[in-house]
């Protein structure tokens, strides 16, 4: 692997894109790469776009994604995915959570929430997995567990092996979540999407 | 042994590390986790200081007197610290001292994208800019020895890309804290104009010898490469040249203050056209401009926000230095823009209701920095200005004494940590020079925005000690404040009352809002619910700017998993239609 695989996670506060940059990073790290991880998290618990970048490869220089540059787009809601769409490099994959949240100025009827975002993003990339993670994490035991149903989904993409992946996720969650998101995990990685 | 760190968890162990016995600081973001992390280190004191002045001043007393120390801020703290640390270049240190100035290019999270790089400049303090997490751990320690070496402050410039990006560090085993002794040496540090004129050819003699250090510093370097293209840079802009144009010549300066000059002329000497890239003002450019050579920097790059390897790509491609690139062909084209999703207050903020208020009552309000600010936006638009931390008493002065037709109109809104910080000389002044102005001060007992930082008036300390938590209401009425009031801002009716009262009265008032922070607390009350019945769909709720309340058919609608029970909305509900638990809960 020459050239670092860029992935970009894509939330709102309060979701759990941290907990699986940090998932991810660390499973990097175990497979031997090179990771570097940026994030913005200044207002992430009023509610704000969060946004984690996270780069791994033999030697990684930048710790920023530029435009066009995201093998990966992992968003965790559709209208983030819309948002960071120009982040796309052609040829890559998008994973979307099909779960919608409502931004202030739509929620006031200042702005319109775009209802076809999905549609949209499939006339123009040819790989888009879409998911139900918080069903899926409902079944799991927990809608907390969302986060990880992707970052299962996210794991079949990488070239990191899945016991790595366990073993990260082992690492990084209180043991008394394990189980749960074990569950959560396998549901992503299998989710036929 | 390798970890992932950021570059502000990297440079709490670089000060762990490298014996830093003190470290001082006021939060700030993207600097506030330098301190949150060294204070769980053993044996290094760390604290909160109530604004950064202080901190750069309990900072210089402790290194005078020998001990090793870190102060940490954001870029604009050190606007707040600037007369301390221009002096301390005078006078020098003992131990040695590391100022952190976190810059925020891009203002992710912050007023303005001041570069810092300039001050040490104006300061004349020695700088050193890490271009990720290793190096900013490895000159925490050489700042310490080159501040002791050369007897003079060293300011660590770090960027919101460096702070909060995280990379591979080798960790070591710390050194012992030892502390240099001290004897007194008024011609050193009692800065009278006698002593500080000698302090002065000093200091010139100091920077010059530093200046010589530079040439030879380790961190000062030229990664070789094809000699067509040289360029020069520090850094997190380092990092994009890596990426954006392999194989090109660097000169990598990791101290720019004062700059290697010999070496960047034989570097230019060695390359066909010499560029500069650097993020925010044309720091290296003019400098290296002014030595003679010809170099290209800020024609080329934009001199605002954040520089990244895609931009370098086709700012160099323009430039005909990269081949062109090709067209993006952007998967965006013909798609409609996302509605923004900006931060807002939490549900359950204590400030919300203050600033509908405000807004209906139609008054004058000059604000200040913190999550408050957010009432500033729409729906609420309960603020008319922000400026920087404590600006709010005194514009309100301002406005007060200037313009007869607001005078008595005028609020000013301040949080607690912010008031602090440096709102009592404000509030001192309008009680001096016979304001009438009102004065609310938003106590939810936390530094909030920066991530609940504890202050003077929380009664716990950086290393989780209680201590003597100071009583805002006496704070003010000991400084000639008549007036003071405590209201509950979860209370609509008597918070506009109080209000209303107090705008009218003369003479300066005090109204204190008190509610812990909703994250504080994670105290919930039964969620509200909606009688769709009596709703009329007038929207009045939603000019709350509540994130749980949405409309849904024309009718209003509470989000139950959201909705922590503060009943703002049952109180302007003039249908009857919202239904809380037990009121104020
Ligand atoms: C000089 C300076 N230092 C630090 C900051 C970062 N900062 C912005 S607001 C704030 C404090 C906010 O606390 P408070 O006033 O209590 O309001 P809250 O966020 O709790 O509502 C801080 C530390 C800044 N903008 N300027």
């Amino acid at each position: 692997m020459l050239k670092p695989v860029n992935v970009l996670l894509v939330g709102v506060g309060g979701q759990g894109t941290i907990l699986a940059s940090k998932v991810l990073a660390a499973a990097a790290r175990a497979a031997g790469y090179d990771v570097k991880v940026s994030e913005i998290h200044g207002m992430a618990q009023r509610g704000g776009s969060v946004v984690t970048q996270v780069r791994l490869g033999e030697k990684v220089y930048s710790p920023l994604i530029a435009e066009g540059e995201a093998d990966v787009i992992l968003a965790f809601e559709q209208l983030e995915a819309l948002r960071w769409l120009a982040y796309h490099k052609p040829g890559g994959t998008i994973i979307i959570n099909n779960q919608r949240l409502y931004p202030v100025p739509v929620l006031a009827g200042a702005a319109r929430y775009p209802d076809n975002i999905i549609t949209l993003i499939k006339e123009r990339v040819a790989d888009v997995q879409v998911l139900d993670a918080l069903q899926m994490a409902v079944e799991c035991g927990s809608a907390k567990a969302a986060n990880v149903v992707l970052l299962g989904a996210l794991a079949r993409k990488l070239p990191v092996e899945k016991a790595v992946w366990r073993q990260a996720l082992e690492n990084t969650v209180p043991p008394r979540f394990l189980e749960i998101n074990n569950a959560a995990f396998t549901a992503g990685y299998g989710a036929r999407c | 042994m390798k970890e992932l760190l950021s570059g502000n968890a990297a440079i709490a162990r670089g000060a762990y590390e490298s014996g830093v016995v003190l470290a001082a600081g006021y939060p700030g973001t993207p600097s506030t986790e330098i301190l949150e992390n060294l204070s769980r280190y053993e044996g290094v004191y760390c604290e909160w200081a109530p604004n950064e002045k202080v901190a750069m001043e309990v900072g210089v007393g402790a290194a005078m007197a020998g001990a090793r120390v870190l102060v940490t801020m954001k870029h604009v703290g050190v606007n707040v610290a600037a007369d301390p640390l221009f002096t301390a270049a005078y006078t020098g240190v003992n131990g040695g001292l590391v100022l952190v100035s976190a810059d925020d290019p891009g203002m992710h999270s912050s007023q303005n994208e001041q570069d810092n790089r300039y001050y040490a400049r104006f300061a004349k303090v020695a700088m050193l800019e890490p271009s990720d997490s290793q190096e900013a751990k490895d000159m925490v320690r050489l700042g310490l020895e080159i501040s002791e070496q050369f007897d003079i402050p060293v300011m660590l410039r770090i960027t919101t890309r460096i702070a909060h990006s995280q990379s591979l560090v080798e960790l070591a085993e710390p050194v012992a804290r030892e502390i240099k002794p001290y004897s007194k040496d008024v011609k050193k540090n009692l800065m009278v104009p006698a002593f500080g004129r000698l302090r002065r050819v000093n200091l010139a003699e100091r920077l010059s010898r530093l200046a010589r250090y530079s040439e030879q510093a380790p961190v000062n370097f030229i990664v070789p490469g094809d000699d067509r293209v040289g360029v020069v840079t520090s850094g997190i802009s380092y990092q994009f040249v890596r990426e954006a144009l392999p194989g090109v010549s660097i000169l990598k300066l990791g101290m720019t203050n004062p700059l290697p000059v010999q070496l960047i002329k034989r570097f230019a000497g060695q390359v066909d056209a010499l560029y500069v890239v650097e993020e925010l003002e044309p720091y290296l450019e003019e400098q290296i401009r002014m030595l003679g050579l010809k170099v290209t920097g800020k024609e080329l790059l934009p001199d605002t926000g954040e520089l990244n390897q895609g931009l370098l790509r086709r700012s160099f491609a323009a430039a005909g230095v990269l081949p062109p690139q090709p067209p993006a062909g952007s998967p965006v084209e013909g798609l409609p823009q996302a509605p923004p999703r900006p931060p807002v207050l939490c549900p359950g903020c204590p400030h919300r209701g203050v600033f509908y208020t405000l807004q209906r009552l139609k008054l004058t309000v000059t604000g200040d920095i913190g999550c408050y600010t957010l009432g500033g936006l729409p729906p609420l638009e309960g603020m008319d200005s922000c400026v920087c931390m404590g600006a709010s008493i005194g514009m309100a002065h301002g406005i007060d004494k200037a313009v007869p037709g607001l005078k008595g109109r005028t609020v000013a809104v301040i949080g607690d940590s912010t008031f602090l910080h440096s709102g009592i000389t404000g509030l001192l002044n309008a009680v001096y020079n016979g304001s009438d102005i009102t004065v609310l001060i938003l106590d939810n007992r936390t530094t909030a925005m920066t991530g609940h930082q504890d202050h003077p008036a929380t009664g716990r300390t950086l290393m989780g000690r209680e201590a003597p938590a100071v009583d805002l209401a006496a704070l003010c009425r000991s400084l000639g404040v008549q007036r003071v009031q405590v209201v509950d801002p979860l209370d609509m009716a008597r918070l506009k009352e109080v209000i209303k009262s107090e705008v009218a009265a003369p003479g300066p008032s005090v109204i204190i809002a008190r509610r812990p922070c909703v994250l504080l607390t994670r105290e919930a009350g039964p969620p509200v619910t909606v009688d769709a019945e009596k709703c009329k769909g007038c929207k009045m709720c939603l000019k709350l700017s509540c994130p749980a309340i949405s409309m849904q058919d024309g009718k209003s609608s509470v989000d139950a998993n959201l909705c922590v029970g503060c009943n703002l909305c049952v109180q302007v509900c003039t249908a009857g239609a919202m239904k809380g638990g037990e009121a104020g809960a």
